[in-house]
């Protein structure tokens, strides 16, 4: 009773515009470039692995091996004081080179959606079945070209609700930079809780947006399914 | 126009799926290729545009050797249209833009001239209307003369078909076959891959018929009809003719 009674819900309204316009902002930017990237870069992958060059299929299947058996936020830190010293070598720089805990979380990221996106990719381009790119071929487009236009549309097109399922486990994912102090929106949260002392208060609310944010998206995703299953 | 020399073929290490295969095709000519299914009629004609690899022997096309690991495929595809057994349009484009990617993106012809040559194909083929549907909306027999108006769009030299009418209901097959009819009276060079004895007849000039991965008949269409010389063949068309 005592705790409830003690509950203070204006740390909560008075922190609201830190919250959300620097750690919500903050947050939505890091999921939107890192399932941009990611969608880039995994559809690379998924082209790799579906290549007839065994070698480029051997090392994109490798990649997704070693990337997917680290544990995230071991990689988000060990990242964050790697890469000044990857790109010191790769400029030949004298002194390691600064990178923002925003880009290196970044780059991390973009890693790690790329393995996942790319099996999802690879899920969507083998649904598509071989007389597509076959007709493709037979007006005359060159690989690259059957690809763009006729079998990556369709395969992002049936995939879209996986994609977009995996960017919300990504959204709640984001929320492991709080190791490198980064303030996105449950390290804002943090940061309050501490300065006011109200962990209780603050953790719970941001557990609360998460939880509907997530929610809302998710019924979002089941809409567009059923839609894509009418047109198709 | 195509020429088939000594073509052969494996799936496997043990398959033999064409068998010394010899073939032409002269320019203006229509070839009907017919034989039971497994017969390699449909990997024969695949391997004219080279979607299917050969191993041994050679074919050339207007000249141009397909199965010289020099030659430009693309380009040398472009210039023959290709009918499939299940349509293959791209259901993710309006029927329009269907005719237009190739057009536009392998031929490098402007937007509103792709645009304008598809809606002229389409009225050819009787389909102006349905220009801004998508692939879905259209039945059978309506997509598969999409298919062949966009073929026929990249102004090809020759047409090949494979079993353009065999997925098709019966009501639907007639309209497909009354668009081809059209194009081989207008001079088209055309293979094609079909069971359709009838339209074998009317506008055939040779039809071939395979067995086993092998040619077994390749004679006039009178010949052929009038008097098979092999048994085989004469034992399919009284089945296929029976009815």
């Amino acid at each position: 009773m005592t705790m409830i009674g003690s509950f203070d819900f204006d740390v909560i309204r008075r922190s609201l515009p830190y919250l959300f316009l620097e750690g919500m902002r903050f947050t939505l930017t890091l999921t939107a470039l890192a399932a941009f990237g990611g969608l880039v870069f995994g559809t690379l992958i998924a082209l790799m692995r579906l290549s007839s060059y065994k070698v480029l299929g051997r090392i994109a299947g490798f990649y997704v091996d070693f990337i997917r058996s680290l544990p995230l936020v071991l990689v988000i830190f060990w990242f964050y004081f790697l890469v000044p010293y990857i790109g010191q070598w790769l400029t030949g720089a004298s002194r390691p080179i600064t990178v923002g805990a925003f880009a290196s979380s970044l780059i991390t990221f973009i890693a790690f959606e790329a393995a996942y996106f790319s099996e999802i990719m690879r899920a969507g381009i083998q649904s598509i079945s071989k007389g597509q790119p076959a007709a493709a071929s037979a007006l005359g487009l060159t690989y690259a070209q059957s690809m763009r236009y006729v079998v990556l549309p369709q395969a992002f097109r049936n995939m879209l609700p996986v994609l977009l399922t995996q960017t919300i486990v990504l959204f709640q994912d984001t929320s492991l930079v709080y190791v490198l102090s980064i303030p996105d929106f449950l390290g804002a949260a943090s940061k309050v809780a501490q300065r006011d002392g109200r962990l209780v208060e603050m953790y719970l609310f941001a557990a609360l947006v998460y939880f509907v944010i997530s929610c809302v998206a998710s019924y979002g995703v089941r809409r567009l399914q059923a839609r894509i299953a009418i047109v198709r | 126009m195509i020429e088939i020399n000594h073509v052969n073929k494996w799936y496997g290490p043990s398959f033999q799926v064409l068998k010394d295969c010899t073939t032409s095709v002269a320019k203006g000519e229509v070839v009907v290729v017919c034989g039971p299914s497994g017969s390699g009629k449909s990997t024969l004609i695949k391997c004219v545009n080279a979607l299917e690899p050969i191993q041994g022997g050679d074919i050339t096309l207007d000249g141009v050797k397909v199965n010289d690991p020099k030659t430009d495929l693309p380009k040398l595809r472009s210039r023959v249209g290709m009918v499939f057994q299940h349509f293959e349009l791209f259901p993710h484009l309006r029927i329009i833009d269907n005719l237009r990617l190739a057009q536009e993106k392998v031929l490098g012809r402007k937007a509103e001239d792709a645009t304008a040559k598809g809606m002229k194909l389409l009225e050819r083929v009787g389909l102006k209307d349905h220009a801004k549907k998508f692939p879905a909306e259209l039945s059978g027999g309506q997509q598969q003369r999409v298919a062949i108006a966009r073929a026929l769009a990249m102004d090809p030299i020759a047409m090949l078909f494979d079993e353009p009418t065999s997925a098709l209901d019966p009501e639907m097959i007639s309209e497909v076959l009354d668009v081809m009819v059209d194009l081989a009276r207008e001079g088209m060079t055309m293979m094609v891959v079909t069971h359709e004895m009838g339209f074998a007849n009317k506008v055939a000039d040779r039809v071939i018929f395979m067995d086993r991965g092998e040619i077994v008949e390749d004679a006039k269409k009178a010949d052929f009809f009038g008097t098979p010389r092999s048994d085989r063949a004469q034992k399919f068309l009284s089945k296929i003719l029976q009815h």
